[in-house]
């Protein structure tokens, strides 16, 4: 078995040959351009005058002392440009895809922030974007579709399967292995073949560094718990990376329970998941006996995946991280009560990590912190949750 | 001997170039699908492949992405699929493979799934989704049941196709164009020179496939290779006779046939 891209015995470089070319040609280009000083220059130079980087690291005091436990942190990736952590990943991708002289960018999206943040990058570059979305997606998110068009971008609507990620996913590769020559696939999420897992990652652990910087700054010591919302799970790694080698720090991710963890529906991989192959990865997969991937159900599109990054399923099988569930309705009492307790209307997504903070600071001794990754914002889903609420709002 | 190199001997020895025919196993049910196969064999099919149902297919285009779907809408299952090529074994010598993702086997058991294809009579299986690099994933439990793992070589792999075909068994699967499965009118890929790139290093017999639609394509394309792979085409037919494939399944291969050896 091959070697590279392993976390543990996850990961791995599982696609098509007629696309394995280009995943080497990345693997290779990424592997220069990750020591290259200019580069990192020009990115840093993207991130700090045009994301908006670095992101706040918000104290919630009230949050703080109703809840009565932890000091209660929040990293404000909600206010980095096109108003989510994605951007982070996709000017790093975007940058290399131009240097690598790609000129069509390709991706998926489920809530529609990757796609937004894609066509976002495609339009500062000058190149060609198609974003592929499932139909079911394209409802919920009717905002982010019309954002992306006004980028530039193509949406194409995805009809097969549950009509969701997995599906934008599944289409996204089908247009990579036809038109693998002139497009450059910029994968969302901390997942798929080698080397995406790691190099998302690595684009996104500016999260963490900037987090151990700015408590340090602030309180003198690294926070004792860090929680992320976890769908594929770029948020939760690029918060989590820096702190996996201190052993104080508590790495928690929140996990998508839709309707419970004990029905139907849910997208929680890391509780009921199985090892398995699937999206060029080998990782946990929610699916049947006979390795049929299951429909999976959230209130979030943005957490609405039945896999997960092979990194996250290794530092859950070697005890590293914690993942608990949140079910829809935690997520959407969260969502009100932090635009209520702090006046930060928190991503759908996002409201799964400040949920699983409502239970874990209480437990904690007031000399402790905890940092939320506040991954996005909730402007996308104020219409939804006045549904899940029963109230009519006109679009 | 496997019954794989056993026919492109015995092709060889007649001057002719082997036809593998494709059908999802279990569309619209298993019942047809045995007489499709059937029906394939005696129209002149020298190898079968049965594409076994996957969720979430990436290699495929729409034809057999819909027919994966009507299969595992009826229910199909692999230990079922297993049971077919059991009757089939009854009834035809000719190679049987099975073409499927990875997941399938890997979540079935690498070694209760090789078990079964050589109990029940698989000789070879193709998934798409393993490259080269990740051959050691299955290639050993395989080898180990006498079953082969049928490398696959694209017109992106250039020099990768001297080590993938290294080594290999049974055929090389020379993916005619970039893209998923499904019908093509034409293709923009330089044959002469893809297979310049794989001949010199092929110890065994090239079999090109992806977008073979009709009889005229398949005799224009067996001159570059020693086989060629239809699919998509003949899994339309199932899709639009369903039920009353097997006759219309067995004109299509036929003309398939008469095509490349008239």
């Amino acid at each position: 078995m091959s070697k590279i891209g392993r976390f543990g015995e996850f990961g791995g470089q599982y696609v098509p040959e007629t696309v394995m070319a280009a995943v080497q040609e990345l693997q290779a280009a990424y592997e220069h351009y990750r020591e290259d000083p200019d580069f990192r220059k020009e990115l840093h130079g993207y991130y700090r005058d045009y994301a908006g980087r670095p992101s706040m690291l918000y104290y919630a005091q009230k949050m703080t002392r109703d809840l009565g436990g932890a000091a209660v942190y929040i990293k404000r990736e909600d206010l980095n440009h096109t108003g989510s952590h994605k951007i982070n990943n996709v000017l790093g991708q975007a940058l290399l895809a131009k240097k690598m002289g790609k000129r069509r960018l390709i991706a998926e999206t489920g809530a529609g922030q990757h796609g937004v943040a894609t066509a976002t990058a495609a339009a500062l570059f000058g190149m060609e974007c198609e974003v592929f979305m499932g139909e079911e997606d394209m409802e919920r998110q009717s905002l982010n579709v019309y954002r992306m068009e006004l980028l530039g971008a193509k949406v194409t609507g995805v009809s097969s399967g549950t009509r969701t990620l997995k599906d934008a996913i599944n289409e996204a590769m089908r247009d990579w292995t036809t038109n693998v020559e002139n497009t450059y696939y910029l994968i969302g999420s901390v997942m798929g073949p080698h080397p995406y897992p790691t190099m998302v990652r690595d684009f996104q652990k500016i999260i963490g560094e900037e987090t151990r910087r700015q408590m340090l700054e602030r309180t003198g010591r690294l926070p004792d718990c860090v929680v992320a919302c976890v769908g594929g799970g770029s948020n939760a790694m690029g918060m989590f990376y820096d702190f996996i080698k201190e052993p104080s720090v508590r790495l928690v991710g929140a996990e998508a329970a839709g309707k419970g963890v004990d029905t139907a529906l849910h997208a929680a991989t890391i509780t009921k998941g199985t090892k398995g192959i699937f999206h060029g990865m080998k990782s946990l997969f929610l699916q049947n006996e006979e390795g049929q991937i299951d429909p999976v159900y959230s209130i979030s599109a943005g957490l609405d995946y039945p896999g997960i990054g092979p990194e996250h399923a290794h530092l859950f099988e070697t005890g590293r991280a914690d993942y608990v569930d949140i079910t829809d309705e935690e997520a959407v009492s969260a969502f009100e009560y932090l635009s209520r307790t702090e006046g930060i209307i928190p991503a759908i997504e996002s409201a799964h990590a400040v949920a699983a903070a409502r239970k874990i600071a209480p437990q904690m001794g007031r000399e402790q912190s905890l940092v939320i990754c506040l991954s996005g914002r909730g402007d996308k889903d104020v219409y939804q949750v006045a549904r899940y609420r029963g109230v009519t709002i006109h679009e | 001997m496997n019954r794989i190199d056993e026919t492109f001997a015995q092709l060889k020895k007649e001057g002719r170039k082997a036809l593998i025919t494709f059908v999802t196993a279990g569309d619209p049910n298993l019942e047809v699908t045995e007489e499709a196969v059937l029906a394939m064999d005696r129209a002149g099919a020298d190898l079968i492949e049965l594409g076994v149902p996957f969720s979430d297919p990436l290699a495929e285009g729409p034809v057999i992405q819909e027919a994966s779907q009507r299969a595992l809408d009826a229910g199909t299952t692999q230990v079922a699929v297993f049971d077919l090529v059991r009757r089939l074994r009854r009834q035809t010598q000719k190679p049987l493979l099975l073409m499927l993702y990875l997941n399938s086997i890997y979540r079935f058991g690498k070694e209760r799934f090789f078990s079964l294809c050589e109990q029940s009579g698989v000789d070879g299986v193709i998934v798409p989704d393993m490259p080269y690099e990740e051959k050691d994933e299955i290639e050993g439990v395989a080898d180990a049941h006498g079953v082969y793992s049928i490398r696959l070589i694209a017109p992106t792999s250039h020099e990768r196709a001297a080590t993938i075909a290294k080594g290999a068994k049974g055929f090389l699967y020379c993916v005619s164009s970039t893209g998923v499965t499904g019908m093509r009118s034409s293709f923009s890929t330089d044959f002469d020179e893809f297979f310049r790139q794989i001949k010199p290093y092929a110890s065994i017999p090239c079999a090109v496939g992806f977008g073979i639609s009709g009889p005229q394509q398949a005799r224009d394309m067996q001159r570059y290779c020693d086989g060629v792979i239809v699919g998509s085409a003949i899994v339309k037919v199932i899709a639009e006779k369903k039920e009353a494939a097997a006759g219309p399944v067995y004109d299509f291969v036929r003309s398939l046939r008469e095509g490349m050896d008239g």
